[in-house]
């Protein structure tokens, strides 16, 4: 057996070593006196690197390693699935699946099974197994085995995943597991088994959108420099084409004449250069269009200008092949002028393009690019790609906050607008938690960190926003049925308008059926009927989610659109779904203050939740709590307890009844909150009644606005709820909806939307997604409100990250305004294609004599694409109305 | 009729014909995706004017992973779209660019470009 010299990496028999030194328990094998003298120097480097078997540890060392992987598409019920598939494999001792974390525990002996079998173990059980990534620049490579040399030294770091490098760049691209211990351990690696220095490589996505805006730069250049090309060429092409029609030129080149047929030989030559240079890409769209069997707009205007040039080129060469001399005009300029205008539109839609994904572009620009954290003890600035789970992070005010987390320590407010649209600064304290992205006002504090890297709801949200934008509406189905037609039908009619014209048409027919084929073949214009909408839809999920609105899918935004109900789910959607202090009832003189401290004092000991209401009531009106000296819990009842001398009794009826307090009207008034859908509580002082203390769910505040503005966009705005008729009526009353589904089991939800949707109705069901899963995905449309940083939410179509209904109110909006411009580019591109295709055949000719010139025809053609586009981008100027 | 009518008609007839043979009539033959050692059924396509392959053939069940290059500098095809499966991706010129999903469903999908002037079908079995 050879091991690695854990300094120089060099393999070597342990036998023949030429040193061996103990170190933290372990033995190491050194290869040389200098080896030796660097382990000495500092064992713990070389030490902390080498952990496993092939790098440098004894064989004795090793035994079962611990490795979390990260899983993907890993549900509940997937759990026992996969972890029998690894338990499967041979030195594989312990699994354990947490399904809420997305994660997978192995023990394995890395002696029998590597970590790559252990994933693909993972993904043959159909699931997703990766994790980060990050690039690793590496200098001081001088030979070709450098290359496994150091993919084997990273690898051999419990968490990486895999490793891959590539000679070309020098750069390696590390693939890990979110817990591996520290990233400095990968460069120590790379160090120890060569003289290699390792350093990050810039990357991250923000140099990568630069690169694809330069890409796009460069394109959009080249574009203009063609059309420049053919617009030079142009504008002398068209005047000498014509010559008769201009004074001056008709007496210098009359028809006929040889001077003209050398300035069309020159013009023919220009015009290839034209077709060459600038109107390479359509002859090379074509033909590798062709080679798949499809044809598309590229296929049109080669064809067409191609079959202008070959005219005009036999009929100047050959003309005798020509019945008469008015076949043999030449249509140089069709060439040259339809290619010049359709690069133009090209270099058009380009540009306006750019503009219609810069929401996702601002969602990366979001993105923090450093965190200080605490290492070691010490605070340190890092790049947000190192922060690991369960570091530790300080945030001053007016920085941005690099991740997800959870605070610890300290208090501040946050501005979450960027990611959740709410435009008021959040506080946040101590286990609150803290969205990745956002920016701290007013205070410094600190967390720990939850969720990194891929997992943040930032990088969540732009995922599932670019996947939501690469889905598409249902009407674009059809279209996408219609437009595989599309192009081959354009040749076909260019045809059978030749055939028409040469056999009916007037004379000279050549020339008539030459002219209306191609413009029949340039003026249809398959691209504005692809990206009608794909544009709409980019940018309108875009804007949705600078809004805090995140929509799934296409099918989503339509079905959105044609809504007719909606049912709010009651706990946490339009109320809070916890209690809070609502009433204080007092018994003639007593003191609010007074009754207030007391109760308070004693809940503060009691675990339930109407206790904690209490608490939190009487501290938010500025009362201070007193220790209580005894507190005795009377199950059914309430409490007893003695506080500042005073006893004291807290609870419902059957208390007082029992202790023998008389209530006077207080029970009476306890009633009527009751029907108020509140809970009422008795306070008993030194055993006399001394009043009521009432909590309740409360009404979020702009949960009847939302409602008004819902009735107002004519949907019927339905409230489920599993409490009982008389808190559910309560409730509706205070927001304004007329229909209560009440005492509906959570089970009995989905059942409950599908009755609805029996009356023919279309169906929104607006819920926290925490156990009404089943109706979300029941609707036909499912909005999971509230969600904070779990974005990720599978029942939902629609997310919305802030907790406000007005959020419903917003996401219905914008869908109606997304589907709104869909179906204007769509109508547009459609009349356009419809009308304009019968005119460049000519059906407009027998009766006013109008016959479309191919250069109007590409002027159109260009416009219309372009027209589309940025009909779509004014999408961008939306705003929600409230 | 004079014989040129005739001679031009036939003629467009016959290229008419053409064109629906070529471009419609003709079924295009798929290519299986391979089981890699990743666990993946891999493949890579060619995007240039098209996609080549452009009928792919997966299992249900097991994860698919399509490998892009994309060699043209068109924009047209610079996104490719597999909405039934709600993928998309960028593809820069000249880079591989992986396409990961879960084929969980049986049947014929379609995979395009963003405007939906280059396409291909995948077919899940």
């Amino acid at each position: 057996m050879t091991i690695h010299d854990p300094v120089c990496g060099m393999e070597i028999n342990p036998k023949s070593a030429f040193a061996t030194r103990q170190h933290m328990g372990r033995t190491f094998y050194l290869c040389s006196q200098s080896c030796a003298e660097k382990f000495d120097a500092d064992p713990h480097r070389y030490a902390s690197v080498v952990s496993s078997a092939t790098t440098g540890i004894a064989s004795d060392a090793s035994g079962p390693v611990r490795i979390a992987l990260p899983v993907g598409g890993l549900k509940k019920s997937g759990g026992p699935a996969l972890e029998g598939a690894l338990r499967a494999l041979s030195g594989v001792s312990k699994v354990t699946a947490n399904t809420k974390e997305g994660r997978v525990f192995v023990e394995y002996d890395p002696a029998r099974v590597t970590v790559t079998d252990l994933l693909d173990a993972v993904r043959s059980a159909g699931f997703i197994a990766d994790g980060q990534s990050m690039r690793l620049k590496i200098s001081g490579i001088y030979c070709a085995e450098c290359v496994v040399k150091i993919e084997d030294a990273l690898k051999a770091v419990p968490g990486v995943l895999n490793a891959t490098m590539n000679a070309a760049t020098n750069e390696v691209k590390v693939e890990y597991s979110p817990v591996i211990g520290d990233l400095g351990q990968l460069t120590k690696a790379v160090e120890s088994v060569g003289p290699y220095k390792a350093a990050r490589a810039a990357e991250a996505s923000e140099p990568e959108m630069d690169k694809e805006a330069q890409a796009m730069e460069k394109e959009y250049r080249s574009l203009m420099r063609k059309w420049w090309f053919g617009a030079a060429v142009g504008v002398p092409t068209m005047l000498l084409s014509y010559p008769w029609l201009f004074p001056v030129l008709r007496d210098w080149f009359p028809r006929g004449s040889s001077q003209l047929m050398y300035i069309w030989y020159g013009m023919g030559i220009a015009s290839l250069a034209v077709l060459i240079y600038s109107g390479n890409q359509f002859f090379t769209g074509m033909w590798e269009g062709l080679k798949h069997r499809s044809a598309n707009m590229h296929t049109l205007i080669a064809v067409g200008t191609g079959v202008a040039w070959l005219y005009s080129t036999i009929a100047m060469i050959f003309p005798q092949l020509f019945p008469s001399q008015e076949f043999t005009d030449v249509y140089y300029d069709v060439t040259v002028v339809v290619t010049a205008l359709v690069v133009l539109g090209l270099a058009m839609e380009l540009k306006a393009k750019g503009r219609t994904s810069e929401a996702i572009k601002k969602l990366i620009g979001l993105q923090a690019k450093t965190a200080r954290v605490v290492r070691d003890g010490k605070e340190i600035d890092i790049a947000v790609e190192e922060v690991l789970v369960n570091d530790i992070v300080i945030v001053r005010p007016g920085e941005k906050i690099p991740v997800d987390g959870e605070v610890i320590e300290g208090q501040s407010a946050v501005d979450e607008s960027m990611i959740t649209g709410e435009s008021l600064p959040v506080s946040k304290k101590i286990g609150d938690e803290v969205i990745g992205a956002t920016i701290n006002k007013t205070g410094a504090f600190k967390f720990r960190t939850t969720k990194v890297g891929k997992d943040t709801a930032l990088s969540n949200i732009i995922r599932l926003v670019q996947d939501a934008q690469g889905s598409k509406v249902p009407i674009q189905k059809i279209v996408d049925r219609v437009s595989a037609y599309f192009t081959p039908s354009v040749m076909i009619l260019a045809i059978l308008g030749f055939v028409i014209w040469y056999d009916f048409g007037p004379s000279p027919a050549l020339t008539y059926g030459l002219i209306v084929a191609v413009t029949t073949l340039i003026i249809a214009c398959p691209c504005a009927l692809g990206m009608a909408t794909p544009m709409s839809l980019t940018t309108g999920i875009g804007l949705g989610a600078q809004n805090g609105i995140l929509i799934r899918s296409g099918d989503a935004l339509q079905a959105a659109e044609k809504l007719n109900a909606i049912i709010l789910d009651k706990t946490g959607t339009i109320t809070f779904g916890k209690p809070s202090l609502t009433d204080v009832v007092l018994a003639a003189g007593q003191n609010e203050a007074d009754v207030l401290r007391l109760a308070a004092s004693v809940e503060k000991s009691s675990e339930h939740p109407l206790a904690l209401a209490i608490v939190e009531g009487a501290q938010a009106r500025g009362v201070k709590l007193s220790n209580i000296e005894t507190f005795d819990a009377i199950p059914g009842h309430g409490v007893s307890a003695k506080v500042e001398g005073r006893s004291i009794l807290i609870g419902n009826l059957k208390l007082m009844n029992r202790e023998g307090i008389a209530l006077g009207d207080l029970e009476e008034k306890s009633k009527s909150l009751a029907d108020n859908g509140k809970t009422p509580m008795y306070i008993a002082l030194d055993d006399k009644a001394a009043g009521i203390i009432a909590v309740a769910d409360t009404v979020k505040e702009d949960s009847k606005t939302a409602i008004a503005a819902m009735k107002k966009m004519g949907l019927e705005v339905v409230m489920i709820t599993g409490d009982n008729e008389r808190t559910a009526n309560a409730i509706a009353r205070q927001v304004g909806v007329d229909r209560v589904l009440a005492e509906v089991l959570p089970q009995d939800k989905a059942f409950n939307v599908q009755k609805l949707q029996l009356e023919g109705k279309r169906v929104a069901m607006v819920g926290d997604g925490i156990n009404d899963a089943p109706a979300l995905a029941q609707a036909d449309i499912g909005m999971a409100i509230g969600t904070g940083t779990d974005v990720a939410i599978e029942a939902s179509d629609i997310t919305l990250i802030k907790g406000s209904l007005m959020g419903v109110v917003t996401a219905i909006q914008l869908s109606r305004a997304t589907m709104r411009n869909v179906y204007q580019n769509l109508v547009g591109a459609f009349v356009y294609n419809s009308a304009g295709l019968p005119i460049a055949l000519g059906v407009l000719y027998p009766f006013f004599g109008i016959l479309l010139s191919p250069l109007l025809a590409a002027l159109a053609m260009s416009f219309s694409s372009v027209t589309v586009i940025a009909n779509a981008n004014r999408l961008k100027s939306w705003k929600p109305v409230h | 009729m004079t014989p040129d009518k005739i001679i031009v008609t036939v003629l467009g007839l016959v290229f008419i014909a053409f064109i629906v043979w070529f471009f419609w009539m003709v079924k295009k033959a798929g290519v299986k995706a391979t089981l890699s050692s990743s666990g993946y059924q891999e493949l890579m396509v060619l995007v240039k004017g098209g996609y080549t392959p452009d009928v792919i053939v997966v299992e249900k069940g097991k994860p698919v992973r399509l490998n892009f290059v994309r060699s043209e500098s068109a924009s047209c095809s610079e996104l490719l779209l597999i909405p039934d499966f709600n993928k998309s991706a960028k593809l820069p010129e000249g880079e591989t660019v992986p396409v990961e999903f879960m084929p969980d469903k049986v049947g014929e999908f379609e995979f395009q470009c963003q405007m939906g002037m280059l396409r291909g079908k995948l077919i899940v079995e």
